[in-house]
């Protein structure tokens, strides 16, 4: 037994098992009963020791095309941003990254201020009154919106606009038959979403959840919409991208309830879709219905400031079936990787990375030779109209080193000719030439 | 801080430790001392709206600390014509007073015969008895 | 310690945006931010002191020992954070192309591989984020199968322990079924009589951790699974505990159809106060199909993820599940290959070595022989000296030891739940044991010294009402700053 990470040697095992008062290891697997227990040797693959562990994931990630090697332009919900060197570094500290949730608050002042600090960060962002530490991710935190909105109210109905993150709507559903939920879509016109149609769908709904900027890349008229939800009683759900909030307005300032999204742009690398974490925030009258960990502020016996875990009684572990969630662990470290970009950006960072992104995709509509697909303005992405099957394009891009974008025909009927770009502050002007002049000879 | 512990005499009681004291066709509910001090400080009164109506054996609202939750059950069925707000801004009042301030609701009974089903305070201290 | 926003100077800034001279469109005014978030403003020095500092506040298994019931605090290899942040891992975009993605899906395949082989099962899904969802996913695959056979409508029950974690109950709830709850013997195995008379053609399955929350395998595993199997029920194997049975039973085996994992216990994804997590969860056969979408298969010698999957149960997070995570659990396995049952060997061991060091010390609610961990009571403690589990706890800090999950189960008065895991050395378990005998006897001579506790942290106890009646839980800035952008 001296395999992988044990330390026991021979002499503390038999003093050990004295002590207990049996004679070997398997005299305290007797308490399983004979029928289940498994005497086989497990049929997995031998033991690696650390260097050739590194040796073997080495291989393995060496047939990865990642963003290091191919010119990226994907995007659509996972980005290709700068990760501040100190983000790891912090990371790191095994105090934070070997440490379980802060029931112990005496044991766990860092991480709770931390996520108090995040909170803030989070309600400063998006104009909330109250953020959760961190859902599972910017898909899972829409499910949990429409359960807040349900209970508050009293309705079924959730309505999710077209042009939301097509993964974000197919959790929706999944979650939705064990919630009573009835699902309604709001298709898209011209590339966003019509207020009209969405004030007609959200009679007798619970919410109304819209992106800002939408799925395409495209600025939705996002107050239009928050006012189209609330007029007909349902709650308005943003679902926005945090690296958007230094140039555009939050969305607790045009009307809307909760604000909810994907934090990975902001300090996670992309990591093949996760871990990342997820935001939820709402105005304080849902505070007692939102799901997962809240860090508050108090003091302790000699009256100085500390922090807890708190409003607990919302939670699994004590309301059990009736509690707001289900959940427990949640995405502590991806979001205090957030909170320390955020700080590492500052306001002025934060103003400068919304306006690079927007350049290069201005320069990126301007550079390349295709039609857009929606006439909008946009933010980071863009979509255009290509001559053949955009997935075919993607191939062949690719065959010459450049991953185009995502194709949108994977998720919505009619949209096969249509590419979708998206550019962060990492891709340079001169990345995009390289992309305009590879689609201009795919293309031809 | 929660007073002596003490079940009055002119209340009716519900063994899930509710308390009702009737006045003509109205009653008043709360939760009795032993419940107050199994949950311990309450920091929250979760109170139904005026104009919901409460039934007999059925939560009406829940009160929490902050390790605990439980549901408020009522004794009575009727009408819901007032909340106590300072139960709902002072819960801490719940522990200090609950047959008194820390009154939670009042009714307009609808079914008197209810009642019938009550306990009195000896019924409702053998009750605490076998906690 | 000051918070970040309090360290904050307005024009500061640590961070710099390339610009490549590019002209800036104009936001449409009606959606252009007008007042900037009141981010902090500091030099990046400060930054990494100001996360030092509190790195220093906080307390993780680098730091010491630290038996927290449940939780299974093992020894987090550095390699493994090495490993997840290869650049063809962690810089792989979740869209790419399944050919540009070979890499990320052979390791997910082969980690498949080895969970269904530890669970005895043959399909795994590793997309839930955490346990809790996996419960989740592990409902909704129940309902999915049975209205697959028209049976929807009828099976409307799911069963748990009384023994439970919050979250059984509380996903039962979000996956829309009715809750009955079991009770447990003296012995602290599931009362089959009263299953008996509980389970019929309305439940549609039970779910139970094995061993139990009280760290006790069920002896009458292979009955519990007749009684559900006979009604047509499906039995979920809540994979919390999972640590103390690896390579010497297997889920599979005692009857279980569905089974979760958590990945950030058992295999080792570090708990970064809170979180990321991995919730796979494995299933039979017949139940394959409703897993959900997408799922990483093999063709030949190639890997892809397949999305056409017609009784899939849909998607329940975003692409195929926390990679970063799966990487780190895989090379967790890797590092013990065929041994991978010394870990809970090992676990066990070292469990039951702390509980017979102590069991004369505190009360035991079960005396028995415990698998990976066990449930001691401070109520004979609390009855002649007022010391509660609580006051133990924080007095545990003061010897520089994490304490025990406490006043869990709710069945057990006065919990301290003990989970040592198997990566702590001997010297590590006898220091344990010496400073839990000096407590019970600090409880007789100085129970003062116990009520004031913590002494030696950063803060001393926290008033946690305050904090619930008067929810501040954002940094109340003193006014508008200027930013001078």
């Amino acid at each position: 037994m001296t395999a992988g990470y044990l330390s026991l040697t021979d002499r503390d095992r038999d003093e050990m098992l004295a002590a207990i008062g049996v004679d070997s290891i398997d005299d305290l697997f007797e308490q399983i009963p004979e029928s289940v227990r498994f005497t086989g040797e497990l049929d997995v693959p031998p033991a690696l020791t650390e260097l050739e562990l590194i040796r073997h994931l080495e291989t393995l990630a060496a047939k990865n095309a990642h963003t290091g090697v191919e010119l990226s332009f994907l995007g659509a919900g996972i980005y290709d941003h700068h990760v501040p060197a100190i983000v790891d570094t912090i990371l790191q500290r095994g105090e934070f990254l070997t440490a379980y949730t802060p029931y112990q608050s005496e044991m766990s002042q860092g991480v709770l201020q931390a996520i108090f600090e995040y909170q803030t960060a989070i309600c400063e962002l998006t104009g909330m009154d109250v953020s959760n530490a961190s859902g599972y991710d910017g898909f899972t935190v829409a499910a949990d919106a429409c359960y807040i909105a349900k209970h508050a109210a009293g309705r079924t109905r959730i309505v999710l606009a077209e042009t939301l993150n097509p993964q974000v709507r197919e959790v929706v559903k999944t979650y939705a038959p064990g919630f009573g939920l009835e699902i309604v879509e709001v298709a898209h016109e011209g590339g966003v979403t019509d207020p009209a149609r969405i004030a007609a769908a959200a009679v007798d709904a619970a919410a109304v959840i819209f992106p800002q900027p939408n799925f395409f890349g495209c600025l939705e008229d996002a107050p239009a919409l928050a006012a189209a939800a609330r007029e007909a009683g349902a709650l308005a759900v943003a679902h926005v991208d945090l690296t958007s909030l230094g140039v555009l307005e939050a969305p607790g300032v045009y009307g809307c309830d909760m604000a909810i999204g994907e934090g990975q742009s902001v300090g996670n690398a992309q990591s093949y879709g996760g871990p990342h974490y997820g935001f939820l925030a709402s105005r304080t009258d849902f505070i007692r219905r939102l799901p997962g960990r809240i860090v508050g502020q108090t003091t302790d016996l000699n009256g100085d400031r500390g922090f807890v875990l708190t409003l607990q009684t919302r939670e699994q572990h004590i309301r059990r079936e009736k509690a707001t969630s289900n959940m427990t662990t949640n995405q502590t470290l991806l979001a205090l990787g957030g909170l320390v970009t955020l700080a590492w950006l500052g306001p002025h960072g934060l103003r400068e990375l919304g306006e690079t992104c927007m350049s290069l995709a201005a320069y990126a509509r301007e550079r390349i030779a295709l039609p857009v697909a929606f006439e909008q303005p946009c933010f980071k992405e863009v979509a255009f109209r290509t001559p053949r099957p955009a997935r075919d394009v993607i191939r062949e891009a690719r065959a010459l080193g450049v991953h185009p974008g995502y194709a949108l025909g994977r998720d919505y009927e009619g949209l096969d000719d249509v590419l979708l770009v998206a550019v962060t502050e990492k891709r340079t002007p001169a990345d995009i030439d390289r992309l305009a002049d590879v689609l201009e000879e795919v293309c031809a | 801080m929660a007073g002596a512990e003490s079940y009055p005499d002119d209340l009716k009681y519900h063994p899930e430790h509710d308390w009702a004291r009737i006045e003509g066709d109205e009653a008043v509910l709360g939760i009795t001392w032993w419940a107050q001090d199994a949950l311990g400080e309450l920091v929250h009164f979760e109170a139904p709206a005026v104009g919901d109506m409460a039934v007999k054996d059925e939560a009406y609202g829940e009160v929490e600390s902050i390790k605990a939750v439980s549901e408020v059950i009522s004794p009575l069925s009727g009408e819901i014509i007032a909340v106590n707000h300072k139960a709902v801004d002072e819960p801490e009042s719940i522990n200090e007073e609950p047959y008194g301030e820390g009154w939670l609701i009042r009714i307009r009974i609808s079914d008197p015969s209810e009642a019938g089903d009550l306990l009195d305070v000896e019924g409702y201290r053998a009750v605490v008895a076998e906690q | 310690m000051d918070l970040i926003y309090e360290k904050s100077q307005a024009g500061r800034r640590a961070g710099r945006v390339p610009d490549y001279g590019l002209p800036v469109p104009e936001v449409p005014a009606s959606l252009a931010r007008k007042d900037p978030p009141r981010l902090p403003e500091l030099a990046e020095n400060e930054i990494v002191r100001h996360f030092t500092n509190l790195a220093d506040r906080n307390f993780g298994v680098d730091t010491g020992f630290y038996p927290l019931g449940s939780c299974t605090m093992k020894y987090n290899p550095r390699v493994n954070e090495i490993a997840a942040r290869m650049p063809g891992f962690a810089q792989l975009h979740p869209h790419q192309d399944d050919d540009g993605a070979q890499g990320a899906l052979e390791l997910m395949w082969e980690l498949q591989e080895i969970l269904a082989e530890v669970a005895g099962l043959p399909a795994v899904t590793l997309q839930p984020a955490a346990g809790s969802q996996g419960e989740l996913t592990g409902l909704m695959l129940m309902r999915a199968y049975f209205e697959d056979r028209g049976e929807g409508e009828q099976r409307d029950t799911v069963i748990t322990a009384d023994t439970a974690h919050g979250t059984n109950p509380a996903s039962v709830t979000m996956a829309g079924y009715k809750l009955e709850k079991v009770a447990t013997t003296e012995r602290g195995n599931l009362d089959l009589d009263d299953l008996r008379a509980k389970v019929n053609e309305r439940t549609a399955g039970l779910m139970l951790t094995n061993p139990s929350t009280l760290g006790l395998f069920d002896e009458g595993i292979s009955e519990v699974a007749e009684i559900f199997h006979d009604k047509g029920a499906l039995l979920y194997y809540d994979g919390a505990n999972l640590n103390a049975v690896v390579g010497r039973s297997r889920p599979g085996d005692m009857g279980f159809d569905i089974v979760h994992y958590n990945l950030h216990k058992t295999f080792s994804q570090p708990h970064g106060g809170g979180g990321p997590g991995g919730g796979p969860v494995a299933v039979r056969e017949d139940l394959e199909p409703f897993l959900p979408s997408p799922q990483v298969v093999k063709e030949g010698d190639a890997f892809r993820l397949d999305r056409d999957r017609p009784k899939s149960i849909g998607r329940v997070r975003g692409f195929a599940g926390p990679f970063g995570v799966f990487v780190r659990s895989y090379a967790y396995m890797r590092a013990y290959g065929t041994d991978l049952q010394a870990m809970s060997e090992t676990a066990v061991l070292n469990a039951n070595y702390l509980l017979a060091e102590l069991k004369d010390d505190y009360e035991v609610a079960y005396d028995r022989l415990c698998m990976h961990e066990f449930v001691l009571s401070a109520r004979a403690l609390k009855k002649e000296y007022g010391i509660t589990a609580l006051d133990i706890a924080k007095r545990l800090m003061d010897y520089g030891v994490h304490p025990p999950t406490i006043y869990f189960p709710l069945v057990i008065p006065e919990a301290l739940m003990i989970e040592p895991t198997e990566t702590e050395p001997k010297e590590r378990l006898d220091a344990f044991i010496a400073v839990m005998k000096t407590i019970a006897r600090e409880a007789a001579e100085s129970p003062e010294l116990l009520k004031g506790a913590p002494h030696s942290r950063p803060v001393r106890r926290l008033d946690e009402v305050k904090a619930a009646k008067e929810p501040i839980v954002k940094h109340a800035f003193a006014e508008r700053v200027p930013t001078g952008a």
